[in-house]
């Protein structure tokens, strides 16, 4: 008995042969591409793209045409013209990232993160001083308005989908509207409202509580799409088995949508912690380690990133990029952190 | 709360002896078609080897005159059906002729639809279900539910699965493993997941997954158990285990039971109640014993319907 030995295969995946007219086509647009550019009066970066989507459009659509049909020629331009849109979106985010990486890194040292700019003006060398003040000012504003934020929007959001109490069309409607008040009106509800109003001077907490009007309704949202998608037969097992309806909702429907209601907190801290504007009202700005929230002023990282630029000096500007790597490298690291533990016993998905 | 296994095993083995009797002396009588004939078979075997002397436990359930709305649609219309305790009732009729609202409205899950609305009572233990000031999650403790499409709880290991209930209606209980353990038994699971109790319970098959609903619902020591056709998800081997299952638990529970399957119907149920709709509201088209049903229906409906002439 002789057996037959086989292969694993991809059957599906594409030969060299099918694969040849794409590539001479790619050949082909910017072969043509460089040669249109060269020729004619279409010169620099922008009329170098243009030909050649133009280009690529031509010769995708013609090839699909001839090996397949017209349906083929209309789906191949609609999928140059996506993956154009693609490079679109990702193009200035690629060149944000490179551009504060290339100008920031070169201040990189242990020193920003030991010391503060109390005894260093902003005209010195980059080497001298720090914005640890800033890191601390900006942790405490993310940690309170977090917690200020996340209770409220989890709140609303059971509101909305399990309560679905009387209001809860006009609590939906308030809280996207919310979601479009513009930054510097939080800081100035909580200028007038908490300093005008009710004597108090600067600080951190009421910084955080500027952004806790902005976070709300972005917490609110997101938790209220998430609590959706938590399918309706595990609530009628719950209840079912004989609970109320807020045992079946803490112990069922939020465990089930954990790890959607973290990404609901990542997200709302991804909308406050650059925020700039309220914080000119209500954390009053310092160059000084300030590790009391309660009292004083302090500082952020976007706080010292507008002072050191409408400073002006090359040595501040510098500082200004450097305080904007700090501030996204502080943020991808809040959202791993936030990740982890939202993973964590995650069940079956 | 369960007797002893060996009993019970006994008690499936003399079952098991007399179905496979009766199954070799077949006895068909001439009139009616072969469909039919089967299913009558499959029905007097199930209900001959029912132990008739066997001392049954726990309370039946009554509803009475039921009728049930949606919006200002009638789509129950005056339902009454005594479930006896420890009898299996198999509910049958084609969709949408509101079998399982009617299910839902025996432990009030019919309220949780915003336009619904129902009239009629459902008496256990001698009182309304509906009266006012009854506390509804004691009603659902003892009336479990086992929904179409298997739901264990996502975000719990098959171990919280089957104690959920437990907690959930906050009962203390001294021995929680012992419980566990009897419920995964007696839904025919046990054996499959002792190992990987610490395992969510979204990583069992569909089968599996049922079954274990079902240890769930037991957990908390229903009076009732309701099961909206449980099998319907289902392939036959996880079929013939859970139909394995509702025999067990009949003896010290009363089950109903909505299916679209009429051998299983045949194979389960004590008792049979035909739901049928014609475009108006569902009505009850007759009820009687299971061989009752499928030999010698009284209304020439049923006979259309579990003969498959429609439906």
């Amino acid at each position: 008995m002789s057996t037959v030995l086989v292969s694993p295969l991809k059957p599906w995946r594409p030969t060299v042969k099918n694969l040849l007219p794409e590539i001479l086509g790619m050949v082909f647009t910017a072969a043509s591409t460089l040669f249109i550019v060269s020729v004619t009066e279409l010169k620099g970066k922008l009329g170098f793209a243009i030909t050649l989507i133009l280009m690529s459009l031509i010769t995708t659509s013609t090839i699909s045409w001839i090996r397949r049909d017209r349906k083929a020629a209309v789906s191949s331009v609609s999928g140059v013209l996506v993956f154009v849109a693609a490079t679109f979106v990702l193009m200035p985010l690629m060149s944000i990232l490179y551009e504060i990486i290339r100008l920031g890194f070169g201040g990189l040292s242990w020193g920003i993160f030991t010391t503060d700019m109390s005894k260093t003006s902003a005209d010195a060398p980059i080497i001298e001083g720090g914005l640890l003040h800033a890191i601390i000012g900006t942790l405490y504003l993310v940690l309170f308005a977090t917690i200020a934020s996340a209770p409220i929007g989890f709140l609303t959001a059971l509101y909305i989908v399990e309560v679905k109490g009387k209001f809860a069309g006009s609590v939906r409607f308030f809280v996207q509207a919310m979601s479009g008040v513009p930054s510097i009106v939080a800081g100035l509800f909580i200028y007038a409202v908490w300093m005008i109003g009710l004597g108090n001077s600067y600080n951190a907490i009421a910084g955080a509580g500027a952004l806790t009007i902005l976070m709300i309704p972005t917490v609110a949202r997101v938790s209220e799409e998430v609590l959706k998608l938590i399918p309706n037969d595990l609530r009628e097992a719950g209840l079912a088995l004989g609970a109320t309806q807020w045992r079946t909702v803490g112990m069922i429907v939020l465990p089930a949508a954990k790890s959607g209601l973290v990404t609901a907190i990542v997200l709302g801290v991804a909308r406050v912690a650059g925020e700039t504007a309220p914080l000119l009202l209500t954390v009053g700005g310092s160059d000084q380690i300030n590790f009391n929230p309660a009292a004083g002023n302090n500082s952020a990282l976007p706080f010292y990133v507008w002072k050191n630029y409408s400073f002006g000096s090359d040595q501040a500007v510098a500082r200004a990029w450097l305080g904007i790597l700090i501030l996204m490298i502080l943020v991808f690291f809040l959202f791993s952190v936030a990740r982890y533990f939202g993973r964590m016993k995650d069940g079956s998905r | 709360m369960i007797g002893s296994d060996g009993s019970e095993n006994r008690n499936r083995e003399e079952n098991m002896n007399k179905v496979g009797v009766n199954q070799s002396g077949l006895v068909n009588s001439s009139k009616t078609t072969s469909s039919q004939s089967s299913l009558a078979n499959v029905a007097r075997s199930h209900s001959d080897s029912k132990d008739s002397s066997r001392v049954v436990s726990g309370s039946g359930l009554e509803a009475r005159n039921i009728h049930a709305w949606f919006g200002k649609k009638l789509v129950l219309e005056d339902i009454s059906i005594n479930f006896a305790p420890g009898t299996v009732t198999a509910l049958i009729g084609p969709s949408g002729c509101g079998k399982s609202t009617f299910i839902r409205i025996l432990n009030r899950m019919h309220e949780f639809i915003p336009t619904a609305a129902m009239a009629g009572q459902v008496v256990l233990d001698g009182k309304d279900v509906y009266e006012p000031g009854v506390d509804v999650t004691k009603i659902r403790l003892k009336i479990g539910m086992v929904f179409q499409k298997p739901n264990p709880f996502p975000s719990m290991t098959i171990r919280e699965n089957v104690l959920s209930g437990l907690k959930l209606s906050q009962i203390k209980i001294d021995s929680p493993d012992e419980l566990l353990e009897s419920c995964l038994r007696r839904a025919g699971l046990w054996d499959e997941v002792k190992d990987r109790l610490n395992e969510y319970g979204g990583a069992l098959s569909g089968g599996q997954q049922q079954r274990l609903c079902i240890a769930r619902s037991l957990a908390v020591n229903p009076q009732v158990l309701l099961m909206d056709e449980p099998c319907s998800a289902l392939d036959p081997g996880s079929t013939l285990r859970i139909e394995e299952t509702i025999r067990e638990l009949s003896q010290s529970m009363c089950i109903i039971i909505v299916t679209h399957n009429m051998q299983q119907a045949a194979r389960v149920s004590d008792d049979t109640g035909f739901f049928l709709s014609d475009g108006g509201p569902g009505k009850l088209i007759e009820l009687g014993s299971t061989s009752q049903i499928f030999s010698n229906p009284k209304e020439a409906r049923t006979e259309d319907y579990v003969t498959g002439r429609f439906g």
